[in-house]
């Protein structure tokens, strides 16, 4: 099973009948995938709906995701502004956003919108999601595609967010940060506690309920 | 009777000036009206200040103003699905301000609102605070964020009245609705325009008071 797809099956056990979810662009889209049978969700869309639905058959004037790509709505989409969707997001009515993580630290702090002099994207949605979903998942590669952990004791890029992080899911482990503890609650089936410390250059607690990641 | 606010295309370049500030409704380009960005483009007007969402690409949305060297200024959310604008900003080209989108469309209902800002928590502990005042509300820190306002707001609407009440399509409403506050004149670019009353009131988005000028878009 690729990376992806072990994250992607991972974070959609953390969804629960009824929730209202924003994903962020590139692999959180691919969580939909593995959600439960008959477990249902409202994806908001920040542009400003709530009932995203991939596209079926031809685009549609208007009908277009976060991204800009058109895309579908669900039956009982519903349409609003940017204040009203920032309302939404910002205002706790958001269950869970998911998003890509550049770097996440033991404070459950997250950098994912710049690298400076490389990459100046700007943060979109990304600060007022992070700061106001309920709960906060990021869900990204363990390392780097040099290898280097991306998990730290301390982002050394500009934050995106101070200390809204709840859960951290890569291929290789799931770490979840309650009261400021970062706390390593599972490891990918055939690792180990020491081949998460190889990789993972944050200080963290092991959980006395430590488990293997179920991606059945 | 209610004014009629529709104007030809012929009437529309006169109403913008060099050095004036826009702002754009649109999301990536989706909701922003292509006939006045062409106007902007057409009669070489310059040193714009631009507000909006994003810089869309090269060749979408208000992109082109940007490739063509119209605007010396953009305040925005992002500007990464357009390598031109990047470009631009690294080479001192154009003033890029980055604003947070939730803040963005804050500042502009702020701006519409008679409000002399918003105190939110999105920024905190980022660079965005840096200069800005902040305030401890019951135990949790906010930004104080101002108001925006432009000299010309430029809106894209599916159906228009004569008066000038809007209806958006879809994911094109955006920031439409809240630009349609922020700005001294208003003008929006519609699909269709019908005659007064037709438009059901409990269906207007836009209420017409808002809007000063309307004009048919051409047909694609």
């Amino acid at each position: 099973m690729q990376a992806k797809e072990v994250i992607a099956r991972r974070v959609a056990q953390e969804f629960q009948d009824g929730y209202v979810v924003n994903l962020g662009i590139g692999l959180p889209t691919l969580v939909p995938r593995y959600l439960p049978a008959g477990m249902f969700i409202t994806l908001q869309s920040e542009n400003g709906f709530l009932g995203l639905a991939p596209l079926e058959g031809e685009p549609l004037p208007g009908v277009v995701n976060a991204g800009g790509q058109p895309c579908g709505l669900m039956p009982g989409a519903a349409m609003f502004d940017s204040a009203m969707s920032f309302a939404l997001i910002r205002g706790g009515h958001v269950d869970v956003t998911v998003l890509g993580g550049l770097q996440v630290d033991e404070e459950g702090n997250l950098a994912n919108w710049m690298v400076p002099g490389k990459m100046v994207p700007g943060m979109g949605g990304a600060m007022d999601l992070v700061t106001g979903a309920r709960k906060v998942i990021v869900a990204m590669e363990h390392c780097t595609k040099e290898g280097e952990p991306r998990i730290l004791d301390r982002c050394t890029l500009p934050l995106t967010a101070k200390g809204r992080v709840a859960m951290v899911i890569t291929e290789l482990a799931v770490f979840r940060i309650t009261h400021g503890e970062f706390v390593l609650i599972e490891h990918a089936p055939g690792a180990t506690v020491e081949d998460v410390r190889a990789k993972t250059k944050a200080r963290f607690a092991v959980s006395d309920e430590l488990k293997t990641m179920n991606l059945g | 009777m209610a004014l009629d606010k529709q104007v030809d295309w012929s009437d529309v370049g006169p109403l913008f000036r060099d050095g004036i500030s826009v702002m754009f409704g649109g999301f990536m380009g989706v909701g922003t009206p292509d006939g006045l960005v062409s106007v902007l483009r057409e009669q070489g007007t310059k040193n714009l200040t631009l507000i909006g969402n994003d810089t869309a690409a090269p060749e979408t949305g208000i992109g082109p103003l940007i490739s063509d060297g119209h605007v010396k200024k953009v305040i925005v959310s992002h500007i990464g699905t357009n390598p031109v604008t990047g470009k631009k900003m690294i080479a001192g080209e154009l003033d890029v301000d980055l604003v947070p989108q939730g803040t963005l469309a804050e500042r502009i209902r702020c701006g519409g609102a008679g409000l002399g800002g918003v105190l939110t928590p999105t920024g905190v502990g980022t660079v965005v605070e840096e200069g800005k005042a902040k305030m401890v509300v019951d135990g949790k820190t906010f930004l104080v964020e101002l108001p925006l306002r432009a000299d010309v707001a430029i809106l894209k609407a599916k159906r228009a009245d004569r008066a000038g009440n809007l209806v958006y399509e879809r994911a094109a409403r955006n920031f439409n609705p809240i630009m349609a506050l922020a700005a001294d004149l208003v003008i929006a670019e519609v699909d269709e325009i019908v005659d007064i009353g037709e438009i059901d009131p409990d269906h207007v988005m836009t209420p017409a008071a808002l809007v000063d000028k309307i004009v048919l878009a051409r047909r694609q």
